[in-house]
């Protein structure tokens, strides 16, 4: 363990990016070239890391590394207790399979925007966003309390407010990262009460003593519903990162960015964030919190593969498909299927990022055409995009053979699972039913966009395969969704290594009577086990119940999702490729429900009626209580001191300069007697010589003074 | 038959020093004013003198009135050298407009 000298290699992974931000940010003007120096330093930050997560994988897989240092300490403080704040990193699995999902996209992104944004007046100044958005992405991943969390988790929502926001003279793009930016912020309100609550509570803000805490049964406020509430609240944070439904109006207009960052930060890495966190929180989620946990995930799974259904932009049909397969690994969460969920995170993430890539290249090659409608055909023209794609496609359909399918498979039959443990079968059908919807939509945007007759002849004739550098990110994110990196057996990661040694669900530290049944089986053993060995990872053993539920949904989830998967790739060839439905009609009959869905559910008009217009109207009246209240209360004051202030001056005018002006006239009276003595005559001078001397002389002899003074002699 | 005293002497020397120093103030040409510093001192003599023979002091008021003469004579001959120039550079000696000192 000690011979790899973990931390120091994070540190030098997390700080490498941030190098590159500024020097790229300070020299980006002057030295064109500046970009390549970001790009060679992601690369070799993906160096490390792969170095990193193969040596934690491949030889320490049960053991953890933990460094942190004091960072305050206050000692005593009154009115609170013993005040210190530690910062640290914690290096375990989750971390190092994160760590490499996130360098190796970003490093992909960098390669591939160099060719996608050659031209753009801000190019080096776009690596520079990139290198600091990596940078904050890592801090969110090592971190291993919750202030680094935060901070981190601010970071890179200025990362992707700044990358969003990159063509900023587009008003639609600088309307859509404030935008982004503010809605996150209304659920990092949640996150930091959640935080608060924790820190008044424990004191601390390392998860590691949380759990510890909660597991001897420290609650805060002695109340297992303010537990609850904690986890939700902390949750809160992730339904605004992760896009989950009611805040995910954000990200379809998130797509205002540049392609290669839609892949990175929107797609793949910063919305991951959310389910991360939740992750990482997850010991100290109770059921009830659960069970809000994965109701939000199932809304968001269902409520975004609905609207993409019809969207024909390109960006935004991905832009749905992100959120609902977000939804997913929440709901995979809220069901206790802790590593499938991340699991999911981590397959989606190379084939989300593939398909983003992969519409960069379409974008690209049709001179940013969006449009779907306006596609077609473009199959001949661009076939590496085009394959690529296909892959991707079947991966997040759930088809065999592809990561995608592992993972979905695993999520579904949890939630099979769940539903006949505890009743609540509702998640399993949304799951099954997104996961037809999310077929049906990936394949009509497959089908418009490559087959089929061109309808823009002009664009499709100029078309042309992307570079080197924009395909082979692509063909290497097709490769890393294919099964076998995932386990050796195509039809279940069951038994593979990823599901088996790599990911283990951690015991929840929640107490007995506030946690599903089948969470965890064995009780105070296990805590005095982690107080002992805090470096070793605790794992949950399910219980006999859960296991067997899992057993038995097994097969059943894996045929019903094969079945819908398959049957929503045909209605989307039927429909669009054979052509044997006349969609236009279709959508006639059924105009309300195709309007509901292409129009977004109303989210965003919902939104500004009642947010923004209650938000609009409050401020009218707070405009108007300043206009009216305070500025008469400010005037009414100026009013009276300008009275004061007359009162002061007429004073000051009379009297003040009436008894200085008293003084020079007197002054200047008394001159014109004593200048009269200086006449420049000498024999006046004499005169006024002998009249002191006899004076002086009658003084001496007769001891009269004038002005009653005494004589002292 | 009526002795001269000492007060006889003063008698005559305060009012000799009396006309000097109404010559001094009161005349407006310079001479003149020069003339009366002349009487002023030649008032002086006198009490040294009449000092030196009733007050028993052997012969120094007599020295010291010899002292004076020539010392009246010297001051005379400058006074008279400053006059001159006063008269080149005014075109005059009258002492009352000569106020340059004035301002």
């Amino acid at each position: 363990m000690n011979q790899i000298p973990f931390i120091q290699i994070a540190l030098i992974i997390l700080f490498l990016p941030l190098a590159g931000f500024f020097f790229t940010l300070l020299f980006g003007k002057k030295i064109k070239q500046m970009y390549l120096f970001e790009t060679a330093i992601i690369t070799i930050a993906l160096g490390l890391s792969i170095y990193m997560a193969w040596m934690k994988l491949a030889y320490f897989a049960a053991e953890r590394v933990v460094s942190e240092f004091t960072w305050i300490d206050m000692g005593n403080t009154p009115g609170f207790g013993k005040l210190t704040v530690e910062l640290g990193m914690m290096i375990d699995n989750v971390t190092v399979l994160l760590l490499f999902v996130v360098c190796l996209i970003s490093a992909l992104v960098h390669y591939f925007s160099i060719e996608y944004m050659k031209g753009d007046k801000r190019y080096n100044r776009f690596f520079a966003y990139l290198g600091i958005f990596t940078f904050s992405m890592l801090g969110i991943v090592f971190t291993h309390n919750m202030l680094m969390m935060y901070i981190f988790w601010e970071l890179v929502g200025l990362s992707s407010y700044l990358l969003i926001g990159f063509w900023y003279e587009k008003k639609s793009a600088s309307d859509a990262a404030k935008k982004a930016f503010i809605v996150n912020r209304v659920g990092d309100v949640g996150m930091l009460a959640g935080i608060l609550i924790m820190f008044i509570t424990y004191k601390t803000f390392t998860f590691d003593k949380i759990f510890l805490a909660i597991s001897q049964g420290h609650l805060p406020f002695n109340s297992e519903f303010w537990l609850t509430a904690l986890g939700i609240l902390l949750f809160c944070g992730a339904i605004g990162k992760s896009a989950q439904f009611p805040l995910h109006v954000w990200l379809p207009d998130a797509m205002e960015g540049p392609t290669p960052v839609s892949a990175l930060i929107h797609a793949a890495t910063m919305v991951a964030a959310g389910v991360y966190l939740t992750v990482r929180i997850f010991p100290l989620l109770t059921g009830d919190a659960l069970l809000f946990i994965a109701t939000v995930g199932a809304l968001s799974a269902f409520i975004p593969a609905t609207i993409a259904l019809t969207q024909n932009d390109i960006k935004k049909v991905l832009a749905y498909s992100t959120i609902s397969q977000l939804g997913y690994m929440v709901m995979a969460l809220g069901v206790g299927a802790y590593a499938y969920g991340f699991f999911h995170l981590v397959t989606h993430a190379f084939f989300k990022a593939g398909l983003f890539l992969g519409s960069g290249s379409v974008i690209h090659a049709m001179h940013h055409e969006q449009d779907i409608q306006k596609m077609g055909g473009l199959k001949k023209k661009l076939p590496k995009t085009y394959y690529t794609f296909l892959i991707f496609s079947l991966a997040i359909s759930g088809i065999p053979l592809t990561s995608g399918f592992l993972s979905k498979d695993g999520i579904l039959a949890s939630a099979y699972a769940f539903g006949s443990l505890t009743g609540y079968k509702i998640f399993a059908i949304t799951g099954f039913l997104v996961a037809l919807l999310t077929a049906f939509y990936m394949f009509r945007l497959l089908i418009l966009t490559f087959h089929g007759e061109p309808k823009n002849k002009e664009k499709y004739d100029h078309a042309h395969e992307s570079p080197a550098l924009m395909t082979y990110p692509l063909i290497l994110l097709a490769i890393l969704s294919i099964f076998a990196f995932y386990t050796a057996n195509p039809t279940s990661a069951e038994k593979g290594w990823v599901m088996q040694t790599w990911l283990k669900t951690p015991e929840t530290v929640v107490p007995q009577s506030s946690r599903y049944s089948f969470m965890a089986k064995h009780e105070e053993a296990t805590v005095e086990n982690k107080e002992a060995q805090p470096q070793h990872e605790t794992t949950v053993v399910h219980s006999e119940e859960y296991m067997e539920a899992m057993h038995h949904a097994h097969y059943p989830a894996m045929f019903l999702s094969l079945g819908v998967a398959v049957l929503g790739i045909l209605t989307a060839f039927f429909f669009y490729f054979w052509k044997k439905v006349d969609t236009d009609k279709l959508v006639n009959s059924i105009k309300p429900l195709y309007n509901f869905s292409l129009n977004k559910w109303y989210f965003d008009e919902l939104y500004d009626m009642t947010i923004v217009n209650g938000t609009m109207v409050l401020s009218r009246f707070l405009a108007w209580f300043d206009n009216t209240i305070v500025d008469g209360i400010v005037n009414g004051s100026a009013t009276v001191t300008r009275f004061i202030s007359r009162v002061s001056g007429l004073f000051d005018t009379y009297v003040v300069d009436g008894i200085v002006n008293l003084t020079a006239t007197l002054s200047g009276l008394l001159g014109i007697f004593v200048r009269k003595i200086q006449t420049g005559k000498v024999q006046t001078y004499l005169i006024l010589v002998i009249f002191s001397l006899v004076m002086l002389t009658f003084i001496y002899l007769y001891k009269i003074l004038p002005f009653g003074l005494e004589f002292k002699m | 038959m009526h002795q001269i005293t000492l007060l006889h002497f003063l008698f005559v020397s305060s009012t000799l020093f009396c006309l000097g120093l109404f010559c001094v103030v009161a005349r407006k040409n310079a001479i003149m004013v020069l003339m009366g510093i002349e009487l002023i001192l030649n008032s002086a003599n006198i009490n040294f003198v009449a000092f030196s023979r009733f007050g028993g002091f052997g012969y120094n008021g007599q020295i010291a009135a010899l002292f004076v003469i020539i010392l009246a004579a010297a001051e005379s001959a400058i006074a008279l050298a400053i006059v001159l120039n006063i008269y080149k550079m005014f075109n005059n000696v009258n002492v009352d407009e000569i106020d340059n000192m004035r301002e």
